[in-house]
C-alpha cells in the first residue's frame, strides 16, 4: 500500500456542511434537546400564568381575548374560591406538621437502630406509595361509608396525613444515612446527656431533611385532587373547586391563585437551598 | 443517668415506630380490609348491604362488563410510560454527564412546573391542544390542517398529558442513577477502544437499569390509576379509563361492591406487572432504585 501524501490543492480546506452538521449536532445536540425539553415542560406553566392575564368572553378562560389585570386586583372574586383556598391551606398545614412529625420519628427508627422487623418496616412504608392514588381514596371511602363517618375536612385531614408519612419517611430517610454519629458521641463524651445531645446536637444536623420532608408534604397535600375528592364530602378544597368549574367554566382567579401556589413553591425551593448551602459553608 | 432510658433501650426504635405505623394500619391497612370485603356485598347503599363469600361474581362481573377499560387502561399507561422514558432519558443523560455546574439548576428546572396544581396543568394542556389553541389555531389558519380537526378527545391528548405529568417520576430516578456512575468505568472503556455508543450500550445503559426500572414503575403505576386526563383530556367513550370507571361507580353510581372489585382487580394486576418487570429485569438490586 502507497501513501498519498496529501495535496494541498486538492484537499477540501474546511469540512462540508454535513461534516459541520454533525459535529455540531454531537457537541451541542443534547444541550438543544435539554433547552426544548425544559421549554416543553415549562409551556403549561406559561399559559397558566398568561391566562391569568385574560380578559375571556363569556365563562371559559380557553381562548386569549385581552390582556387584563382584573383577576389580580380581585384574585378571591369567584364565588367560593376563597373557602376552598382556605380549606386547602389549613388541610396542609396540619397535614405537614402531623405526618413530618410521625414520620421524622419513624424515619430516625429505621436509620439508627437495628431492630427486628426492619426490612418489613421499609416495605410497609413504600406500600402507600406503590398503591394508586384512586385505590387509597376508594378504600377511604368505603371506609367511612362502613363505620358511618360522615366526610369533612377531618377526615380529608386523616387521609393526607396518611400518604403523607411515607414520602416524609422516605426523604428523612435519606438525608440520615450517613449522619456524622461521631459528632454526637464527642458531645456524650464532654458530659452531654442523650436528650441535649439530641437537641443541640442531632437535630440542627437533621433540620434541612426535616424541612425538605415538610417541603414535600405541603406540596402534595395543596395539590392532592384523587385521593382529596374521595374523603371530602361537601368540603371543597383549591383542587376540588377547579374540577368542579371545568364544566361551567373556570374563572380567571384560578389561574392567579395557581400562579401565587406555583411562585410561592419556587421560592420556598430557592430560599432553603440557599440556607442549606450557607449551613454548609459554615 | 438514663437508668430507665438505659433499661428501655431496646423498647425505643419501637416507640418512635408506633405512632406512624399506627396511622399508616388504622388508615391504609384497615381501609383496604374493608374495600376487600366490600367487594363480596351486594345490595344498595340506599337498602344496606350483605356479606357473602357467593358474591365472588362482583369480580368477574365487573371484568366482563369492564374489559375494555382494563385494557385501554394497559396501553393507555404503558404508551405515556414509553414516551416519558424516551423524554427522560436524554434529559437525565445530559443533566447528570454534562450538566457541569448547572446540574442543580437544570433539575430545578425540570421539577418546577410541578409546583403548580395537577389539575393547573392539565387546565394548560387543554388550552394549548385546544380547537383553536396554540398548535391548531395557526395550523388552522394556515390551512394545513382541517377545520373539523381535533386534538382534544383523542386518545394522543390523554396519552400525552399522563405523559407530560407523571415526567418527573421517570427524569428523577434515571437521573440519580446515571448520576452514580463511576466515572472511571466509562474512561476504561473508551481505553478498551470501545467506540463511544459502544461504551454507552455496554456500560452505562445497564448501569442505568435500576433507574430505569424504578422510573418506569413510578410512571406506570399512577398512570394505570389516573382518570383525570381522561376526564379533562378525553372526555370521550373512546379514551374512558379504568380510573373513570372506578371513580363514577364510586362517586356517582354508589355501586360500592362492583367498584371495590375493580380496585382490586387494578391492584393486583399492578402487583402482577411489578413482580413480572421485577422478573424480567433480573436481579435485585434493581430494586434498591426504588
Amino acid at each position: 500500500m502507497t501513501a498519498r501524501p496529501i495535496d494541498p490543492r486538492t484537499a477540501p480546506l474546511r469540512p462540508t456542511v454535513a461534516q459541520r452538521l454533525g459535529r455540531w449536532l454531537s457537541r451541542y445536540g443534547l444541550f438543544v434537546y435539554t433547552g426544548l425539553a425544559i421549554a416543553y415542560l415549562m409551556m403549561p406553566i406559561a399559559i397558566m400564568i398568561l391566562f391569568s392575564f385574560n380578559k375571556p368572553v363569556g365563562k371559559s378562560n380557553f381562548t386569549w381575548v385581552k390582556f387584563s389585570l382584573d383577576a389580580w386586583l380581585n384574585p378571591f372574586g369567584a364565588l367560593g374560591l376563597q373557602d376552598a383556598v382556605v380549606a386547602s391551606l389549613e388541610v396542609a398545614f396540619v397535614s405537614t406538621l402531623v405526618a413530618t412529625i410521625l414520620g421524622t420519628l419513624v424515619g430516625l427508627a429505621l436509620t439508627r437502630y437495628a431492630f427486628r422487623g426492619r426490612s418489613a418496616t421499609n416495605l410497609f412504608i413504600f406500600l402507600p406509595m406503590a398503591t394508586p392514588e384512586i385505590v387509597l381514596g376508594a378504600s377511604l371511602l368505603t371506609m367511612f361509608v362502613s363505620i358511618g363517618q360522615p366526610r369533612n375536612l377531618l377526615t380529608i385531614l386523616i387521609a393526607h396525613i396518611m400518604f403523607n408519612i411515607s414520602y416524609v419517611v422516605v426523604t428523612v430517610r435519606a438525608r440520615l444515612t450517613g449522619f456524622p454519629r461521631h459528632l454526637e458521641e464527642a458531645a456524650m463524651d464532654l458530659g452531654a446527656t442523650e436528650w441535649v445531645t439530641f437537641w443541640k446536637v442531632t437535630f440542627p444536623l437533621i433540620f434541612p431533611g426535616i424541612m425538605a420532608a415538610a417541603l414535600l408534604a405541603f406540596s402534595l397535600s395543596i395539590d392532592d385532587f384523587v385521593i382529596t375528592n374521595f374523603t371530602a364530602g361537601q368540603t371543597v378544597t383549591f383542587p376540588m373547586y377547579i374540577y368542579g368549574s371545568y364544566r361551567i367554566g373556570v374563572p380567571v382567579q384560578v389561574n392567579v391563585i395557581g400562579t401565587v401556589i406555583f411562585l410561592t413553591a419556587v421560592g420556598a425551593v430557592v430560599v432553603s437551598t440557599i440556607l442549606q448551602r450557607r449551613d454548609r459553608g459554615a | 443517668m438514663g437508668g430507665p432510658l438505659r433499661r428501655f433501650r431496646f423498647a425505643v426504635p419501637y416507640l418512635l415506630l408506633a405512632p406512624g405505623l399506627l396511622w399508616l394500619t388504622v388508615y391504609y391497612v384497615y381501609p383496604a380490609v374493608q374495600m376487600f370485603i366490600a367487594s363480596f356485598w351486594s345490595g344498595s347503599l340506599s337498602q344496606g348491604y350483605t356479606f357473602s363469600l357467593s358474591n365472588w361474581t362482583n369480580y368477574t362481573d365487573a371484568i366482563a362488563r369492564y374489559e375494555e377499560q382494563f385494557v385501554r387502561s394497559i396501553v393507555f399507561a404503558g404508551l405515556a410510560t414509553l414516551l416519558t422514558f424516551l423524554i427522560s432519558f436524554p434529559l437525565a443523560y445530559t443533566i447528570a454527564f454534562r450538566g457541569g455546574r448547572y446540574k442543580n439548576l437544570l433539575l430545578f428546572l425540570v421539577i418546577a412546573p410541578f409546583f403548580t396544581s395537577f389539575l393547573l396543568r392539565v387546565i394548560s394542556w387543554r388550552t394549548i391542544l385546544g380547537d383553536d389553541g396554540l398548535f391548531l389555531g395557526p395550523l388552522k389558519g394556515a390551512g394545513v390542517v382541517p377545520e373539523d380537526f381535533r386534538l382534544l378527545a383523542t386518545p394522543l391528548a390523554v396519552i400525552t398529558g399522563i405523559a407530560y405529568n407523571f415526567l418527573p417520576f421517570m427524569t428523577l430516578p434515571i437521573y440519580v442513577s446515571l448520576e452514580k456512575i463511576d466515572r472511571r468505568l466509562l474512561e476504561a472503556g473508551q481505553d478498551l477502544y470501545a467506540a463511544p455508543f459502544m461504551t454507552f450500550r455496554k456500560v452505562t445503559f445497564p448501569l442505568a437499569l435500576p433507574g430505569i426500572f424504578a422510573g418506569t414503575l413510578l410512571t406506570f403505576i399512577p398512570a394505570m390509576g389516573d382518570y383525570v386526563n381522561a376526564e379533562l383530556l378525553g372526555q370521550t367513550p373512546s379514551t374512558r379509563m379504568i380510573g373513570n370507571v372506578i371513580q363514577s361507580r364510586f362517586l356517582v353510581n354508589n355501586d360500592y361492591p362492583t367498584a371495590a372489585a375493580l380496585s382490586f382487580v387494578l391492584m393486583a394486576g399492578i402487583l402482577v406487572a411489578v413482580a413480572v418487570y421485577a422478573r424480567l429485569l433480573g436481579t435485585e438490586e434493581l430494586t434498591s432504585g426504588v
